[in-house]
């Protein structure tokens, strides 16, 4: 009876490996598809209260947003809106809404879709969650006709062109009563942008289709997955395996191990963030209540020159980031072009040790006994360092900033924290040095704007700064420049206040980290870099990486099969061994039982 | 049809036995339930203790403005006094609401049914596969007790037993990965139907599961082995000898059932930690459990889903224990007299 029951398992695993290729032999037209390996957490596909970086990036590819950012060089584009005009008081913006435009299901895209979208946000407190600070100063959305949208704000707005909110169908988000209980997965879900979301299962994939009612270019492939890694290692073994065919956020010892294997291709692009050096010398609530326990001799603008002159950011790029950075000067990162600053000969604070230490001198810090500058009231000087313990290239840099400012006579201990740690010694101030980032967007509002006053946290912690920057020149310049719509003018607010930031020494910039990436260049052959000049493939502001992204000719993008048949032949030869070994001892269990 | 035979018999014993198996069942149940209110309180404060705050980690680096940041404190009702958070979730759980994770938006009990199904699988087949080796192993090497097979599969099972899973998963991922899927329970791409889909969760469980056995089966070998070797001099293991039983019959019939005894336990242990996962074999394959879930809810400060999960988890550990402690009863009449 039992044996006669395993037989018919056996046969029956042979019909699954025989059937195993067929299934897949099946779709003989197999679709190409671009999949994509991330790490990060994709938490929800609701473009309302999707603020996580996965998250927004699947928006981008399916929802079309009012304008765009070039692919060029990020300068302010067509969306949905292929024209747009400001009034002469500059309050009032119109949009004219290109005609002709589907949603996926085939419903015309109005304006009225936009002025839904936004006027939702504007009422909606959970609608607000992501997308609410773009909206503050709105007074009021209309859309006069199917292909104007009319936005009066209360005050001169620069950043009308950098509306980062996916614009979504009313005919659908109408009806939906609760937006913060709406998961968005009715699939496939209504969109507008160049792909449409077929699924996500949370924690392992996302699956997207092209969308052939895209107003713009069309993939030239079928289908764009991400696909959920929990740790980079398994990701980078996944796309040496062809499981995956694009891989972000490299390490460098990965980025080197990939470079000289082969069909695999790496990619240095320039990256949007900004890591610095905070010196904590004016910490105080917005209400400026002061909190945290710098050390006071930071409040002398000498000490921090002196900081900022010992602080070698070439060598800092070169071994701790390993040389995939470029060295840090004005907020803003170099990649965003015309928003970036650098100083000049006659503001640069050029590292020099020696200088350093004349600073310091005469400034009237003398050395003490132990090599170490004694503060006014004669006690050591001595800071602390708040780092990342789980970021290398903090580790490292801490070590040389260490050296070098032991070398002019100031002591730093450094306090290796969990990143939980660090962020809450940072709200509370509770730090003298810190190395902190930020990444940047194509519009330079977002990253100046944690420099105001009104920016810093509350009493309770509320807000999303550490550096307690407080200015009134920087305040003044801030506000000019939100209300500036005349683009050089603008540009020119912007490098002031970066200059202004730069000579204050209370964000010492060191580097503009690069995004490492590698993909697959046996099955891909080109994908929309962004910038267009060593930019990156993924995590764009854009959709370029993902919608130019050419397949190499005659390749089966897909991949074969052979590693899925290898695999299920071993698990079956493993599966009938331990069959035919467990079949053989009740043999001669059954023989025992009858002697 | 035997049921009318012995029914009798068992009633014999009289009702103070029955008394006394009452009040065990009674302490054991108690106990647990204890045990379980201590995890809510501790679940609810240690979460608390963490350094970090999770709106501000969550808001961290992205366009979420202040003004935002205090209405989702507001909205998670993070902005009340302690005692009243702390009375808000009991009630809640009175009601059998776990909340609503902070992160992922979406209710608690959800996330932890959909994770709950993939980390029964892995591990309950990667705990059933080590119970057999292991008992199996065990037995042999005891019963052979410093032989070559002894010392070999002794020695090989202590060796992966002390290495590092995660580890251990990233050169199983290296060496076998080309033939095994690196991430998740199965493909987007895999046509629906039974089959197709049947055949790639097993490709995609093998190396989880090899490496998860590999970790795992130690234990059980090792308390197999050590009491087969308290079973082997024995006086009825002569008896059933000098009956004339073959030796393998007198191991198996004999000698193995006495043996178990002690594994029972452990099993049960084990059977109740299946629900927390691995969260290590999980993090290496990207396996979307429990274990996974648990890591992430940490990570990212979601308090909700933390303290569903502790629940979860523990409450499986309470109950396998307690069925273990009853089950031990019911085959060990030691444990009945005592």
């Amino acid at each position: 009876m039992r044996i006669r029951r395993l037989g018919i398992g056996v046969i029956a695993m042979g019909v699954a490996i025989l059937s195993a290729p067929v299934v897949h032999a099946q779709d003989t037209a197999q679709p190409k598809i671009l999949r994509v390996g991330v790490t990060g957490t994709y938490a929800t596909m609701n473009p309302f209260t999707a603020y996580h970086l996965g998250d927004t990036e699947v928006g981008r590819v399916m929802y079309a947003f009012l304008t765009s950012y070039s692919q060029q060089d990020y300068s302010p584009a067509p969306g949905l809106a292929d024209k747009w005009q400001v009034s002469s008081d500059k309050l009032t913006w119109t949009y004219h809404i290109r005609s002709g435009m589907k949603w996926s299901d085939g419903q015309p895209i109005t304006a009225k879709d936009v002025a839904w979208t936004f006027n939702k946000i504007m009422t909606d407190k959970t609608a607000a969650t992501a997308n609410g600070n773009f909206v503050t100063d709105f007074d009021t959305v209309t859309a006069p006709d199917d292909s104007d949208v009319v936005i009066k704000t209360k005050a001169p707005q620069a950043t009308m062109l950098a509306l980062d909110i996916p614009i979504v169908p009313e005919h659908v988000w109408s009806k939906v009563t609760d937006v913060g209980k709406y998961d968005n997965l009715q699939y496939p879900v209504v969109g507008s942008g160049p792909f449409t979301l077929t699924n996500f299962t949370q924690g392992q994939s996302i699956t997207l289709k092209a969308n052939p009612d895209y107003y713009g270019d069309k993939p030239a492939y079928d289908q764009l997955e991400f696909r959920h890694y929990d740790n980079e290692d398994a990701a980078v073994q996944g796309l040496k395996n062809g499981d995956v065919d694009v891989v972000s956020g490299l390490t460098p010892t990965q980025y080197a191990a990939l470079q000289n294997t082969p069909n695999i291709t790496v990619n240095k692009a320039r990256g949007g963030r900004q890591n610095d050096l905070l010196v904590n010398y004016q910490a105080q609530t917005n209400t400026n209540q002061p909190v945290g326990d710098a050390n006071p001799v930071l409040k002398d603008p000498k000490v921090r020159l002196a900081i900022a002159q010992s602080i070698d950011v070439k060598t800092l790029v070169d071994k701790a980031y390993g040389g995939l950075a470029e060295p840090g000067s004005g907020m803003v990162p170099a990649v965003f072009g015309t928003w970036h600053w650098s100083p000049d000969a006659s503001q640069e604070q050029k590292f020099d040790l020696t200088a350093a230490a004349k600073t310091l001198d005469d400034a009237g810090y003398q050395k003490g006994a132990d090599g170490v500058r004694l503060d006014k009231s004669g006690k050591p000087i001595t800071l602390r360092l708040v780092i990342d313990s789980g970021v290398p290239n903090e580790n490292a840099s801490a070590q040389f900033i260490k050296g070098w400012l032991g070398q002019v006579g100031i002591g730093v201990t450094v306090q290796a924290l969990s990143s939980d740690a660090v962020t809450d010694a940072g709200s509370k101030g509770q730090y003298d040095l810190q190395l902190n980032g930020w990444t940047g967007n194509p519009d330079p509002d977002a990253l100046l704007s944690i420099q105001i006053c009104a920016n810093r946290p509350d009493a309770d912690g509320n807000g999303n700064t550490e550096n307690f920057m407080c200015d009134p020149q920087i305040d003044a310049l801030y506000k000019q420049q939100l209300s500036e719509t005349d683009q050089a003018k603008r540009v020119k607010d912007v490098k002031d206040l970066q200059a202004r930031l730069y000579s204050l020494d209370s964000s010492i910039v060191i580097a503009y980290p690069n995004v490492l990436e590698a993909y697959r260049s046996d099955r891909w052959a080109s994908f929309g870099l962004q910038p267009a000049q060593g930019g990156s493939i993924t995590h764009q502001n854009g959709y370029y990486g993902y919608l130019l992204a050419k397949p190499v000719d005659s390749a089966a993008a897909g991949g074969g099969n052979t590693g899925l048949i290898v695999g299920i032949v071993v698990v079956v030869v493993i599966v009938l061994g331990g069959g035919a070994f467990l079949l053989s001892r009740r043999r001669r269990a059954s023989a025992d039982e009858r002697e | 049809m035997t049921t009318p035979a012995t029914a009798p018999e068992l009633a014999e014993p009289g009702t103070a036995a029955r008394a006394g198996g009452a009040r065990y069942v009674l302490g054991k149940v108690g106990g647990a339930v204890v045990s379980l209110f201590v995890v809510v309180v501790l679940g609810f404060f240690l979460f608390r203790v963490l350094p970090g705050d999770p709106i501000r980690l969550m808001s961290r680096n992205t366009s979420v403005g202040t003004k935002q940041v205090a209405e989702l404190r507001h909205q998670f009702g993070l902005d009340k006094p302690l005692p009243a958070q702390f009375a808000d979730y009991v009630v809640a759980l009175a009601h059998g609401d776990l909340g609503v994770s902070l992160k992922f938006s979406r209710p608690v009990s959800d996330l932890i049914l959909q994770a709950l199904w993939p980390t029964l699988l892995l591990v309950g087949v990667a705990t059933l596969i080590s119970i057999l080796l292991g008992l199996w192993q065990g037995t042999r090497a005891g019963w052979r007790r410093g032989t070559g097979f002894d010392r070999f599969s002794t020695g090989t099972a202590l060796a992966l037993w002390s290495a590092p899973t995660f580890w251990l998963g990233m050169i199983f991922l290296v060496v076998l990965g080309s033939w095994f899927p690196t991430q998740g329970i199965v493909d987007p791409d895999t046509p629906a139907g039974f089959l197709p889909q049947f055949l790639d969760v097993l490709h995609h469980l093998t190396l989880p599961c090899l490496t998860l056995v590999a970790v795992l089966y130690a234990q059980y070998l090792l308390v197999m082995r050590s009491s087969v070797v308290e079973e082997m001099d024995a006086d009825y293991l002569t008896t059933a000898r000098a009956k004339g039983l073959r030796d393998d019959v007198v191991r198996s019939r004999h000698a193995v059932p006495n043996a178990l005894l002690p594994t029972v336990t452990l099993i049960f242990i084990n059977l109740g930690f299946v629900v927390g996962g691995a969260v290590s074999v999980e993090a290496v394959y990207s396996w979307p459990g429990l274990g996974l879930l648990l890591y992430q809810s940490i990570a990212d400060h979601d308090g909700p889903l933390l303290q569903g999960l502790l629940l979860v988890l523990a409450g499986a550990v309470l109950v396998m224990n307690l069925i273990g402690d009853l089950l031990l009863r019911v085959i060990d009449p030691r444990v009945r007299a005592a």
